[in-house]
């Protein structure tokens, strides 16, 4: 019962900012609702018992991701933000319909798809279930998968550790002074 | 009510139509980035979301894991390309761009 109220006041938290990041006219406060979304988000993934990942959500997200990109709207300008402040923040206006249109469309066809899809149906859920694979509050995931992440999956680790190298070199070059190189 | 893997999906859905919306709406690319964000964030949700029937092989979280870093490393590049056009045309309207080369 517990379970199921948290999950419903996570997702409301996580579709509620994430509505407001939409709607709001003021760039720097939507940018902090975002802050809340990604922590609603991490909360959802606790109560699908990936604490592992919720954690690396915060750390990565909040703590990288979300300063890069308030550093990036202090770097690019203040009359930018306030010239942008003023017109268009309402939710509905012409100029915005089609976008609107289509995220409504999406979203009825993804619902449609996901409620007749009959996920308790899939074979290998239904074999899970029988062969007692899922996870439970009590069972410690995090020693499997630092196991699995140096066995199974250690191919793509190393190709992500390449990747991310690459995107750190390409981030520094992109952002050089113009005429030092 | 017992939560199902359902009701996941469907916060997942939402979320991803809002990230829609975003991308296609705003008219600042880091605005346009945060939508980016929001609909990985959707996919994450997924893989997470299914990773729970999969206790031995932990596919579902690993997956997560590596979706998280690779949101991280597009993150960081997109925002140097933002404010490398920021610098050129003084402005980051992905609207009012409108050369790739000056």
């Amino acid at each position: 019962m517990m379970v199921t109220i948290m999950f419903y006041l996570m997702a409301a938290i996580a579709l509620g900012s994430g509505l407001y990041v939409a709607g709001s006219g003021n760039l720097v406060r939507s940018v902090f609702m975002f802050f809340i979304t990604l922590f609603a988000l991490a909360g959802l993934y606790v109560l699908s018992l990936a604490d592992f990942v919720a954690v690396t959500q915060v750390v990565v997200y909040v703590g990288g991701i979300l300063v890069l990109i308030l550093f990036a709207f202090m770097l690019s300008g203040r009359e930018n933000l306030e010239g942008m402040q003023q017109k268009n923040n309402r939710l509905l206006s012409v100029s915005k319909l089609p976008a609107l249109l289509l995220a409504a469309a999406f979203f009825i066809v993804l619902a449609n798809i996901f409620l007749k899809a009959g996920t308790t149906d899939i074979v290998w859920v239904k074999q899970a279930v029988t062969n007692h694979q899922v996870m439970t509050p009590d069972n410690i995931s995090i020693n499997n998968l630092g196991v699995s992440l140096m066995t199974n999956y250690l191919l793509p680790f190393e190709v992500i550790s390449i990747l991310l190298l690459m995107a750190l070199i390409g981030a520094a070059h992109l952002s050089r002074k113009e005429g030092t190189a | 009510m017992i939560i199902t893997l359902t009701h996941y999906l469907l916060v997942s859905a939402g979320l991803f139509s809002i990230g829609i919306y975003v991308v296609l709406s705003k008219q600042n690319a880091i605005q346009v980035l945060i939508g980016v964000e929001m609909m990985l964030n959707a996919a994450i949700l997924n893989l997470v979301a299914f990773g729970k029937f999969d206790k031995i092989n932990n596919a579902g979280q690993t997956f997560a894991l590596l979706a998280i870093v690779l949101a991280a490393a597009s993150t960081a590049v997109a925002l140097a390309i933002v404010l490398n056009v920021y610098r050129r045309h003084q402005t980051i309207d992905p609207g009012k761009i409108n050369q790739l080369k000056d």
